[in-house]
């Protein structure tokens, strides 16, 4: 897969390689990975475990270093597009500081980069608006379910209004119902910010429903086997789940999740 | 740097350096004396000389690591086992007096601990106290605790004994009430499915789950348990032990014996500490934990 | 009730009934008080069999009555009554405090309370049999005083404890504790940077933290001198090593997933410290500063035994026991109890503020 030359490439990776060196053996978790991400794309990362897709969101993080190839955030290389703080990152997991309160969690990127008092206060209340927490500031992390958690999670992540939005499987842990409120949220939140958004995940439905652009991986080594472009409306209610549409582009997802796949 | 050469290098490093460290401050330390010497007889020296010097005295400020081991020598493999000077002797003594109190102290703990896990009553009432009698400094009273023992005709080992039985139930009856409770609860329900008895539920679940915790508490208990031995042994005029040689050696100014009875009492309590920790090893390795 | 309980009261009132009839065996030396406390006793234990009553408040007046009755005619000539009368109140007491922890559907204060009381009550009764055995049985008072007679010590010497206890605690403990604690912590920030010692200084650390290390205790005295300073550096040492060693586990404490986090902020190395490695081991310091206080006080006090000026609570129970002033050593423990128990009191509710956040101070809670 060729990918675009453009000066607002947000990422860019050519033939991007990471190799582990385990005990018993090289570990191939990313191979020869060409990937270019525009402006205002929200593309999904699928692919069973192993397949490397976390690695790549990590890579593009500056969290993991590539041992061949190259990659540049917004025309850097990660580590300065790190310091420049030109992304945010959610986890799998809500990762909140349990002596904080809810506001001083959102805060605390604000905090690391020496934001003045007045700013930090207002970003965070506009954040937490955003994810519908507003009212919930002065509690405690354990005091909300699991849902609210990550919800703070991405506020913070969006607290600092950075353009890229790096998400790894961050609603992995949540119930169904919980899943698909959040979906839809996330994706008014795309559309009101136009930000780029990288989404790992491994329910079908999900890169389906959210993206525009799928990358399908798949493991041993870790590499990309398909890169589908999806033309769904980006006005798209839940029940857009049922479409023909929507069916024939997870059936291509599948396809693409069956032939690098190797049932070993 | 591969496995068990980088755990092993860095801790040689940090030994080695202390060794290097003690060295200089045996010359640093005893060097007035020495050079107070040297101006009494008008002899005119050299820096060589002092740093040898320095390390032969008979009563350093601070011997050197060569003059305890070499003394540690002397009074182990050099004499009789029986002679009154044999440091065997006298680990002997407070060894003996270490594992008896170690052994009840580990009884009397996992009793306390089954009867507060199984009764609230006892663990209301007992467990404050319990944890306060900790903030008790017993190692203070020792000396009134041998007196009063041997004024009723208990002497010798049981009371140094029963010392180092305070000292040791305590982490013991911490660590297997921890232990107790620590089973799932699920466990528990599966327990009750069967209608198992609280004998049942403690013998089989229970008691099992807590061994870990045992073990680990088990290492505390000898360290402390060695401790109680020897400030049991100051109180009845340092007859026999290990402390008795560490007072004796305070009263006259030996100071080379001084450590070299605080070199043993060290090697023993780690000697002791390794011993509990491969026989938890084997143990959880045969219970299918990983130790 | 269930079984157990019903034995309790059984024996209980059992043991009343014994006492009423040695009471009234011996009428002229037992008295009527003697005889009334047995019939209430027995009353108390067996009326469960009628099924009367079978509320906890009457067991525990019950047991208190009795208590106050027995330390009224508690002299050195007990009658034979008494024994079994104390073995009696203790079962109906025990009978008490079980139907008050086994009661459902109390409030919270009210559980509070009961869960306070509880062990408030175990220690008065251990003081009661105290001075009841020792007076009773006229134990010698070189061998063991009874309370009364340490109270009366402990009032008439305030001064000597209170120099006592300046020596001992706030000059020699607190400092050396002060000077262990805050010198480990600040080595073992400076050495977090380097693996290599961090590698090399945790083996040692808990190998010597594992040492009987009270024995350097007269070299101590040799080094600095016979006053407080060498007990300092006695305490110094001990409290050294398990600070180093759990400030250490501490600062290794933090999850991978959040020092990510704080990283895509492009956090410094000092930001990381402060905002989460320190908070996240602020447990394990506690729990180090906690161990430490009681080995403080220990370290201070049995290094006096080597060697001291004439004034500190180890040198003032070494000397007292010599001359079989066993009261004035029995205050003096009293000292040192409250002393501990106070320290360890205060830094357990200061760590309840600060690490609120930790599971194990969230139970009751949620």
């Amino acid at each position: 897969m060729a990918s675009k030359t453009g000066e607002d490439m947000v990422i860019d990776a050519k033939k991007l390689c990471l190799t582990f060196d385990a005990n018993d053996g090289p570990v191939h978790a990313l191979k020869d990975v060409d990937l270019g991400i525009e402006k205002g794309d929200f593309v999904s990362f699928i692919g069973p475990s192993g397949c490397g897709k976390t690695t790549l969101l990590r890579v593009i993080a500056d969290l993991e270093h590539p041992t061949l190839g190259s990659i540049t955030v917004n025309g850097m290389t990660p580590e300065q597009a790190r310091l420049e703080r030109a992304y945010g990152y959610v986890f799998q997991a809500p990762a909140l500081l349990a002596w904080r309160t809810i506001e001083r969690n959102v805060g605390l990127p604000l905090e690391i980069m020496g934001l003045s008092a007045v700013e930090k206060a207002e970003r965070v209340a506009r954040t937490l608006d955003l994810v519908g927490l507003d009212g919930f500031g002065r509690k405690f992390p354990w005091q909300l379910s699991g849902g609210m958690q990550q919800r703070a999670s991405i506020a913070r992540a969006l607290a600092f209004d950075a353009d890229l939005l790096l998400m790894d499987e961050p609603f992995g842990a949540l119930d169904e119902i919980v899943r698909d409120h959040l979906n839809e949220q996330l994706l008014e939140l795309w559309r009101k910010t136009g930000k780029t958004i990288c989404f790992v995940t491994h329910s079908i439905p999900e890169a389906v429903y959210l993206s525009n652009k799928i990358v399908v991986m798949s493991p041993r080594p870790g590499r990309v086997t398909d890169i589908i472009e999806s033309d769904l409306p980006t006005d798209r209610p839940l029940d857009i789940r049922e479409s023909k549409k929507f069916l024939d582009i997870a059936q291509r997802v599948r396809n693409g999740l069956r032939d690098g796949h190797s049932y070993e | 740097m591969t496995g068990a050469l980088s755990r092993v290098f860095p801790i040689a490093t940090v030994v080695a350096a202390i060794m290097v460290v003690w060295y200089g401050f045996t010359v640093y330390l005893n060097s007035p004396w020495q050079i107070e010497q040297y101006e009494k007889a008008g002899i005119e020296w050299q820096m060589g000389d002092l740093v040898r010097d320095t390390m032969a005295h008979d009563r350093p400020i601070l011997p050197a690591p060569h003059q305890i081991v070499t003394e540690i020598w002397k009074t182990t493999v050099e004499k009789k086992i029986t002679s009154k000077r044999s440091l065997i002797f006298h680990g002997g003594v407070t060894l003996s007096s270490t594992l008896l109190g170690f052994a009840m102290g580990t009884i009397l703990g996992i009793g306390l601990a089954v009867s507060i896990v199984e009764n609230r009553a006892m663990d209301k009432s007992l467990m404050p106290w319990i944890i306060t009698s900790q903030t008790i400094p017993i190692l203070a009273i020792a000396p009134m605790i041998i007196v009063v023992l041997n004024a009723v005709g208990l002497s010798g080992l049981l009371p140094k004994a029963m010392i180092s039985t305070y000292l040791s139930f305590f982490p013991v009856v911490v660590g297997m009430v921890k232990g107790l409770r620590s089973p799932d609860l699920m466990l528990m329900d599966l327990m009750h499915t069967y209608k198992a008895s609280r004998w049942q539920v403690l013998w089989k679940l229970r008691l099992p789950a807590s061994v870990p915790f045992l073990f680990a508490s088990m290492k505390v208990a000898i360290a402390i348990s060695l401790v109680g031995a020897i400030v049991g042994e100051l109180p009845t005029g340092a007859v026999a032990g290990l402390g008795a040689r560490l007072l004796a050696g305070s009263y006259y100014g030996q100071t080379i014996q001084i450590w070299s009875a605080l070199i043993s009492a060290a090697c023993m309590a780690a000697i002791l500490v390794a011993i509990v920790g491969v026989v938890s090893h084997f143990t959880l390795k045969r219970m299918g934990l990983r130790a | 009730m269930t079984g157990f309980q019903r034995t309790i009261a059984t024996l209980g009132g059992l043991s009343g009934v014994l006492a009423l009839v040695l009471a009234v065996a011996d009428a002229g030396e037992a008295g009527v008080l003697m005889i009334a406390g047995s019939i209430l006793l027995a009353a108390a234990g067996l009326r469960h069999h009628l099924g009367l009553m079978p509320e906890a408040r009457i067991d525990l007046a019950a047991s208190i009555a009795g208590m106050i009755l027995l330390l009224t005619v508690l002299d050195g000539e007990m009658p034979s009554a008494s024994w079994p009368f104390l073995v009696g109140c203790w079962l109906i007491g025990w009978l008490a405090v079980e139907k008050s922890l086994a009661a459902r559907g109390l409030s919270q204060a009210y559980s509070t309370v009961i869960s306070l009381a509880v062990p408030v009550f175990f220690g008065a009764w251990i003081i009661f049999v105290w001075e009841v055995l020792t007076v009773g049985l006229q134990i010698p008072t070189v061998l063991l005083p009874p309370p009364s007679m340490i109270a009366v010590r402990f009032a008439a010497s305030t001064s000597i404890l209170w120099a006592d206890f300046q020596q001992t605690f706030i000059k020699a403990a607190l400092s050396g504790y002060i000077i262990g604690c805050g010198s480990a912590f600040i080595i073992a920030i400076l050495i977090d940077r380097i693996p290599f010692l961090q590698r090399g200084l945790l083996p040692v650390g808990n190998f010597v933290s594992a040492l009987p290390i009270i024995g350097i205790a007269p070299v101590m005295v040799m080094w600095f001198g016979f006053d407080w300073q060498s007990k300092a550096a006695v305490v110094v040492v001990m409290t050294f090593f398990p600070m180093l060693v759990n400030t250490m586990a501490g600062l290794q404490a933090t999850q991978a997933m959040e020092r990510d986090l704080l990283r895509t902020y492009g956090s410094s190395y000092f930001q990381l410290l402060v905002k989460l490695r320190l908070p996240t081991a602020a447990p394990f310091i506690f729990n180090a500063l906690k161990i430490n206080s009681t080995l403080a006080l220990i370290g201070a006090i049995v290094a006096e035994f080597f060697g001291t000026p004439i004034v500190g609570l180890g040198f003032r129970i070494s000397t007292e026991v010599g001359r079989m002033n066993l009261d004035m050593v029995w205050a003096e423990i009293v000292v040192a109890a409250i002393a501990g128990s106070l320290s360890y009191g205060l830094l357990s509710l200061l760590e309840r503020r600060v690490t609120f956040w930790h599971p194990s101070n969230r139970q009751k809670n949620l």
